[in-house]
């Protein structure tokens, strides 16, 4: 299931979650941008989920970038980035 | 070139002559001049006490006491405290208590330490605290640090015996 | 509360050895940035603004390059020119051409005390001199050091090209909004229908700085072979050695960073501000160049946290369920975007079972030194906010204010108002174990004597980690990390290391590597060292043990998968090998047995704290003097509980500074008037009472053996803690940090009782 950020919803029509076929980041975000045009300019830059953004698979902020795998029953948040002091 | 003041003083037990300009403090010519960089500059104007030294017993902040001034003084730094191969006690507890953690304090706080049980070799938690007062720690919210003295104060009891 | 048989299962963590860099420590030794001493160093010095904004028409450097003793000048024009690339630092990424003016101004200063220049002499006396000498041409604009007029149309605008970006999309005028957060959950208008009580409160706190008090240093080497070195105090080397190579465009490779000694970083030692324009320094004059910040350069030219504007409001049922929130965050960046509002809008209702929820929250420039992480970044600005309003539920409710944080807490399976779902987690342990401790226990009488308690939380993050080991022939392990060690994590990382090899701490030898002699590790911070460096130092353990039993066979003529390893010895059938002994054959059996790991760990967890705090209010002076302090927290496992107590205590004092003391005061021209430690006045021994420490063991299931990050959540409740205690005690419920006298003494007088 992938949730899709408020931000992002003036994109999806309101929606703000569905179901998306992928195994990895990158097949998110391209059927992502294949059902809802424009997302992808906001969440990926060059080969990277853009600067400031990160994901949340299951819990736990991805790793590896596009490449992070995706469960068949995974939950994909898109949040802000964070670090730490 | 500004011409340099020589200064003949006693630093952890052994005579040491150096020459300083009139504007070099005493954390200045001890750390750059005579490469003791145990004392450590936080503020250099007095409000942090890393830079704590004990000027014939009494704990300075060295950062305000003129490197001229020290003429015929007796000064001993965190170099000068463990004897042989054995840390002071206050150095021990320190590490016992785990009452430090970046360190960069650490040096004041125990010449501190050791300036108040030199004067008062059973203090109360109170007097701890106003005596160390003058260092500043921003890592370990001094608790460490009091239990560490309140331990030196045990041990050195116990040594003097 | 770890049970004792589990505790029996280990027998190096949980004990509490003293650290490997101990002695070095206590007696001077240790090198810090400013004790580095090289043949030839000369000392530079930096030129700052005096003006909070203006533009930079010209400077001429020409007097201080022919003044005796000074060797080099350096200024914007010396720089690379930086385009608006995005650098990846690993722990977030940044805009070089901000960074870069931000450690040199460019076309204009934005903030009091912003590098303009900067020269090299024989001393730093001579260095100061020459820094009079150099004439700098402003043209003084408006400024703005107050997060809400920043944000008006009619605000001062402090970059033309900043645009607001809401989750990657671009607004199309320039502002001094970068960022716009928006997180929903539920339906905000239906949760508050079913509400029976709702409080919304606003709420300001100001800029607080980190405080370490080691100022920044650097020292670099820029060598005739074009190789650059640079010895700095920094959190992460390797950090330090991309945001250096950045903005010098060069590459990393010609840039080794080496870590010395840190005297602190809180999060402020992330960013360089010193580290390029040293080698820069050291490129024109051929010769190591150090460079050391006075104490008021690190107030005024160094990261702040955000000074914040918030409005929270929640409501509940009578029978005491919360059952909506909304928050609207506004905290300032300083002169460059970057704040922390991501965090803190994810973490303002972190600790709460919210069904309907709304969070905005706003990144916003002004005029101030651009302002970087500081423990736990953003949220005790939130949590001060959200735990103020959740005491004056719990109180309209007529419930204890602990069991009303017990109803609601956050537990597994909770999804966070930001979208996520809780694991395992241990908010609710630490309100029990508040519950159970002697402080709740114990009866608080006497006049103006109040008790307030606040819970807080914040991430761990895990990010990179590289940890090399080599066996030495006596049974020792010379562990290499690249974490640098602010608080004894070498001694930290070292006992996991030597639990799973099953050898003593003592018989580890951890050390720091510089970026030429370890692999990639991200930055000491997050709350993530004894975590992810952890976790690899068991991996580089585990290579060792394998290697150990390849060893072992050899010598018994067997298959590796026949040696067993039990109590950190090697067996097989009737033989037996310590690993001391074991260690003392590598000679002949193949060579030196070497150990590496990586790690870049996900599942990095979430840290939950609860304080009680016991305060007394004089009513003549409204000076809070803190009677009795008790900080809870859950470590997930406690690897030396002496440096886990020590986190929660410094976190706490900290926390009891923000809430009463510190803050940033600004002149109307903008500009910082009290950038000493004596003005700004952080807490003394004599300030503060023992902070007691109570530490919650619920494992962590990310990790091996259980740990979660420590180093952050303990400053997150104290304001809130404190703000609950002064109500508790006044019957004044303070929206405004620092609640230091004059603000209280206002409040009392006015009478402002909720």
């Amino acid at each position: 299931m992938v949730y899709i950020p408020s931000q992002w919803r003036d994109l999806t029509g309101a929606v703000d979650r569905l179901e998306l076929p992928g195994r990895n980041l990158r097949e998110i975000s391209r059927a992502l941008e294949a059902r809802f045009p424009g997302i992808a300019e906001r969440l990926v830059e060059g080969d990277a989920i853009a600067a400031g953004l990160a994901a949340s698979i299951d819990g736990a902020i991805a790793s590896r970038g596009m490449y992070s795998p995706v469960g068949p029953t995974s939950e994909v948040h898109f949040l802000p980035a964070i670090g730490g002091g | 070139m500004v011409r340099k003041t020589h200064v003949a003083t006693t630093i952890n037990g052994e005579p040491v002559e150096f020459l300083c300009e009139a504007r070099q403090s005493l954390l200045e010519v001890l750390r750059e001049t005579l490469g003791l960089t145990g004392s450590k500059e936080g503020c250099n104007n007095g409000n942090c006490g890393a830079c704590t030294v004990l000027l014939d017993g009494q704990p300075v902040d060295s950062c305000l006491v003129l490197a001229v001034e020290v003429e015929g003084a007796q000064i001993t730094t965190i170099e000068g405290l463990s004897k042989d191969s054995r840390l002071h006690p206050i150095q021990q507890c320190f590490l016992e208590d785990a009452a430090l953690q970046c360190g960069i304090c650490t040096p004041g706080f125990i010449m501190s330490a050791k300036a108040l049980l030199d004067r008062d070799p059973n203090p109360s938690e109170h007097a701890i605290r106003f005596q160390l007062a003058g260092n500043l720690c921003r890592c370990t919210g001094y608790d460490k640090i009091i239990r560490a003295v309140q331990d030196s104060a045990k041990r050195m009891a116990g040594q003097n015996k | 509360m770890t049970p004792k048989s589990e505790r029996k299962k280990y027998k190096v963590i949980g004990t509490r050895p003293i650290r490997h860099d101990g002695a070095d420590k206590v007696t001077g030794r240790a090198v810090y940035g400013a004790d580095l001493r090289l043949a030839g160093i000369v000392h530079g010095k930096i030129l700052r603004s005096p003006h909070a904004h203006a533009k930079v028409k010209s400077i001429d450097t020409s007097a201080a390059e022919k003044h005796p003793g000074v060797l080099a000048v350096v200024t914007r024009a010396d720089m690379p020119n930086l385009k608006n690339k995005i650098a990846d630092l690993g722990e977030g990424s940044v805009n070089l051409a901000h960074l870069g003016a931000n450690v040199l101004a460019h076309d204009k200063v934005l903030y009091k005390g912003h590098a303009v220049a900067a020269l090299a002499a024989v001393n730093p006396h001579v260095a100061e001199e020459a820094l009079k000498l150099i004439k700098v041409d402003y043209e003084v604009l408006p400024s703005v050091t107050w997060v809400m007029d920043a944000m008006q149309d009619d605000a001062p605008l402090l970059h033309n090209d900043v645009f607001t970006k809401s989750m990657g999309k671009r607004a199309s005028k320039p502002s001094n909004v970068p960022t716009h957060i928006h997180f929903e959950k539920g339906n905000i208008e239906e949760g508050f229908q079913a509400a029976d009580v709702i409080v919304e409160r606003e709420f300001k706190t100001a800029s607080v700085h980190q405080g370490y008090i080691e100022p920044h240093v650097s020292t670099a080497l820029w060598n005739q072979d074009g190789h650059v070195t640079v010895w700095t105090s920094t959190q992460g080397a390797f950090t330090a050695r991309a945001q250096t190579a950045e903005l010098l465009q060069i590459p990393v490779s010609q840039v080794t960073v080496v870590p010395c000694e840190i005297g602190g970083g809180f999060g402020g030692k992330i960013a360089v501000y010193l580290e390029p324009v040293a080698a820069l320094l050291s490129r024109k004059c051929g010769r190591p160049v150090k460079m050391v910040m006075t104490r008021e350069d690190v107030f005024e030219g160094t990261g702040p946290t955000p000074g914040s504007f918030m409005r929270v409001k929640l409501g509940a049922t009578k029978d005491g369920k919360l059952v909506a929130g909304e928050a609207w965050l506004a905290y300032d960046a300083g002169a460059f975007p970057g704040g922390v509002i991501g965090p803190g809008a994810m973490c303002v209702f972190s600790c709460y079972e919210l069904p309907h929820a709304k969070v905005d929250g706003y990144d916003v420039l002004d005029n101030k030194p651009k302002t970087q992480a500081y423990r736990a970044p953003g949220a005790t600005q939130a949590a001060f906010a959200c735990e103020t309003v959740i005491d004056e539920l719990a109180e309209k409710l007529k419930i204890d204010p602990l069991e009303f944080r017990l109803k609601n807490a956050a537990k597994e399976g909770t999804r966070r108002v930001d979208g996520p779902v809780y694991p395992r987690v241990g908010l609710v342990e630490t309100l029990e174990a508040a519950k159970n401790s002697p402080h709740w226990k114990s009866k608080l009488e006497g006049k103006h004597r109040g008790r307030g308690i606040a819970s807080g939380y914040w991430f761990n993050i895990g990010l990179k980690s590289s940890v090399a080991a080599n066996v030495n022939n006596d049974g020792t392990v010379s562990l290499i990390e690249g974490s640098t060690d602010i608080g004894g994590t070498r001694t930290s990382i070292a006992m996991q290391f030597a639990e799973t090899l099953g050898i003593t701490a003592e018989a580890v030898h951890p050390r720091v590597g510089d970026t030429d002699s370890v692999g990639y590790t991200d930055v000491t911070g997050g709350s993530r060292t004894t975590f992810a460096t952890g976790l690899a130092a068991h991996e580089v353990a585990l290579d060792i043990q394998r290697q150990m039993r390849e060893r072992a066979a050899i010598l018994w003529e067997c298959e590796a998968s026949q040696v067993q390893v039990e109590d950190g010895a090697y067996c097989h059938k009737d033989k037996k090998l310590t690993f001391a002994e074991l260690a003392g054959q590598l000679g002949h059996t193949g060579g030196p047995v070497v150990g590496r790991a990586t790690v870049s760990p996900e599942g990095a967890s979430n840290g939950f704290g609860t304080h009680l705090v016991d305060v007394e209010v004089d009513p003549d002076t409204a000076k809070v003097t803190i009677l009795r302090y008790t900080a809870i927290q859950d470590a997930g496992r406690a690897i030396h509980p002496s440096y886990v107590e020590g986190q929660m205590q410094g976190g706490a004092v900290q926390g009891i500074g923000w809430a009463l003391n510190e803050e940033y005061v600004y002149s109307d021209q903008g500009r910082m008037e009290n950038a000493s430690y004596l003005d700004y006045r952080m807490p003394t021994a004599l300030d503060v009472p023992a902070i007691e420490t109570i530490i919650v063991e619920v494992p962590n299931p990310a990790h091996p053996y259980g740990v979660r990050g420590v180093g952050e959540t303990p400053i997150v409740a104290p304001p809130a803690a404190i703000a609950n205690a002064i109500y508790a005690a006044t019957g004044v419920r303070m929206t405004e940090l620092p609640m230091s006298p004059p603000r209280l003494w206002a409040a009392m007088s006015t009478g402002k009782k909720s």
